[in-house]
């Protein structure tokens, strides 16, 4: 009996000892992953924030040998390429991945799913090629709309796959009771189903919205660049990404210390939109029920 | 009494699989017409193709006759949406909608129809419904209030009040007291009990004692099979099949 009782408590040690070091190994990879995070923001901020100035947001870009000068041009470049390819991504993504979920099981279904699987996987300066091919070469220039086609190819599979994964987590049951009352099929989907995923459904539209204002890749040879302010959409186009590049490998301080301030701004442009989800939805990513 | 419902040789099948076959059986109106049976015997099947609801599953079929008010719901020029705004039905599982208030749950077979109705009007079918569900007394100071807020019982009687406001002829219950409590249940049986003035019930249900103390009429499943149909009395007093006998007795199922 006593002898049993000290195994007993000999084992309940051993499995406290054990609980600790699993616990600690946890918890030293979940630090490991965040240093980065940390480290790159705090780099940001220490190598952008002093070149940061009223200036940098109203100005455009300075001849080369005067200091000075802004990014206003590529700020708001980066916003018109990314709602343009909002217009034309949105749309579409939320269609395909509404059709995937609702008829699934089908052959054009499963076609989506692959499809936007292997869209997903396919590097960004390939999509940029693409585009360069379906939109430079026909309208023989570099333009803000290439730029945005090529961003929208990347925004699609992303948005049809949140879509479908949202609309699936949709009960089964919601879908009946609404058939059940006489509902069309069609405003079963879009007044039942599609709106108890809005939440998710939008979750996933900005964090597409915030993957494509980082790109540099596809827009080297669509948007291609811009020193001026573009008026026309059919003409090449600043953007932050892409002018942050430009900076960063030109030999001059002025501009490598802007393509700090720019690398800064971006990311909070960038970050500011995760937080919003994160504010909009209550912490929750999910859809609801 | 008048049969509002004739069923004739219905046959359904899931894929390959045949769930119900050659069912006949005459449903009548003003009544409620209990179907029981063991897990599996095709009573939900059975009730689903009342208002092809069945067909909904994919690769789902059915086969046969059923007759309402003499015309057959399955004739090929038959739009299954009419169907189903003459056929209400209520669920196993209570299933709000989650992103609409307790009123608009009410209204929400109106306004998904595209039935436009005033705001005095739609007030006045919330209330009627909600009245007629039992439920006016304990939400009517939180209609606005989400549907999902309500409790399990409260949830399950709006959705009676959701089916009610498309003002159906004949009400289908899929189980509709199995995630319940016994008091919300017996709020649901004496609700069923009241609306079989207005309407034609059928009810599906595990429960025999809900079975004997609610149904005018019950119907026994086994395999698929409609193995007796009669008064309700008779068939659990004085069952004519030994399968019948067996299973109110509780010696299998």
């Amino acid at each position: 009996m006593a002898n049993e009782t000290l195994a007993l408590r000999r084992h309940y040690r051993y499995r406290k000892a054990k609980n600790l070091v699993m616990m600690s190994l946890t918890i030293f990879a979940t630090v490991i992953t965040l240093t980065p995070l940390f480290l790159v923001l705090g780099y940001l901020i220490f190598k952008g924030a002093a070149s940061i100035n009223l200036a940098f947001f109203t100005r455009l870009p300075a001849p080369v040998g005067e200091v000075g000068g802004g990014m206003a041009n590529a700020i708001v470049g980066t916003f018109e390429l990314v709602l343009l390819a909002g217009l034309m991504g949105v749309p579409i993504g939320v269609g395909a991945g509404i059709y995937a979920a609702e008829h699934r099981g089908t052959r054009l279904a499963d076609a989506i799913r692959f499809a936007a699987d292997v869209m997903m996987g396919v590097p960004s300066i390939v999509v940029g090629i693409f585009a360069y091919a379906v939109v430079v070469r026909p309208m023989a220039g570099f333009s803000a709309i290439a730029g945005a086609v090529a961003l929208a190819t990347i925004m699609i599979p992303l948005v049809t796959r949140t879509t479908e994964e949202m609309m699936l987590l949709v009960p089964h049951e919601l879908r009946e009771a609404s058939l059940a009352l006489g509902v069309p099929q069609w405003r079963t989907t879009l007044s039942v189903v599609a709106r108890t995923a809005m939440g998710g459904i939008a979750t996933g539209v900005i964090l597409a919205t915030a993957r494509i204002a980082g790109e540099t890749a596809p827009l080297l040879f669509t948007a291609f660049g811009n020193h001026y302010w573009s008026t026309s959409l059919k003409g090449p186009v600043a953007s932050l990404p892409v002018q942050i590049y430009t900076y960063a490998i030109s030999p001059f301080a002025d501009w490598q210390r802007q393509a700090w301030a720019g690398a800064l701004v971006l990311t909070a442009i960038v970050l500011a939109l995760e937080l919003g989800v994160r504010a909009v939805t209550g912490g929750q990513t999910r859809a609801p029920r | 009494m008048a049969d509002k419902i004739k069923v004739d040789h219905l046959t359904a099948w899931f894929g390959p699989v045949r769930a119900i076959h050659d069912i006949g059986m005459n449903i009548q109106q003003n009544n409620i017409t209990a179907i029981i049976g063991p897990s599996g015997c095709g009573k939900s099947t059975f009730v689903r193709c009342l208002n092809r609801m069945h067909e909904v599953i994919p690769n789902a079929r059915a086969d046969g006759e059923v007759l309402l008010d003499g015309e057959d719901i399955y004739a090929p020029e038959v739009d299954p949406v009419q169907v189903r705004r003459r056929i209400g039905m209520v669920f196993q599982k209570p299933t709000p909608f989650p992103t609409m208030s307790v009123e608009d749950n009410v209204a929400a077979g109106l306004r998904l129809n595209g039935i436009n109705v005033g705001r005095a009007e739609k007030d006045q079918v919330v209330e009627r419904c909600l009245k007629q569900a039992a439920l006016w007394e304990e939400v009517k100071d939180r209609l606005r209030a989400p549907g999902g807020s309500l409790s399990g019982g409260q949830q399950q009687r709006l959705c009676v009040a959701r089916a009610l406001a498309v003002e159906p002829e004949v009400l289908l219950m899929d189980e509709p007291c199995s995630a319940l409590d016994p008091i919300s249940t017996a709020r649901i049986e004496e609700l069923l009990i009241e609306l079989k003035a207005d309407y034609t019930i059928v009810i599906v249900t595990h429960n025999m004692q809900q079975a004997a103390r609610t149904a005018d009429m019950t119907a026994f499943f086994y395999a698929g099979e409609l193995i007796e149909f009669g008064e309700t009395r008779q068939i659990f007093t004085n069952p004519s099949r030994r399968e019948t006998e067996d299973y109110i007795t509780g010696r299998f199922g």
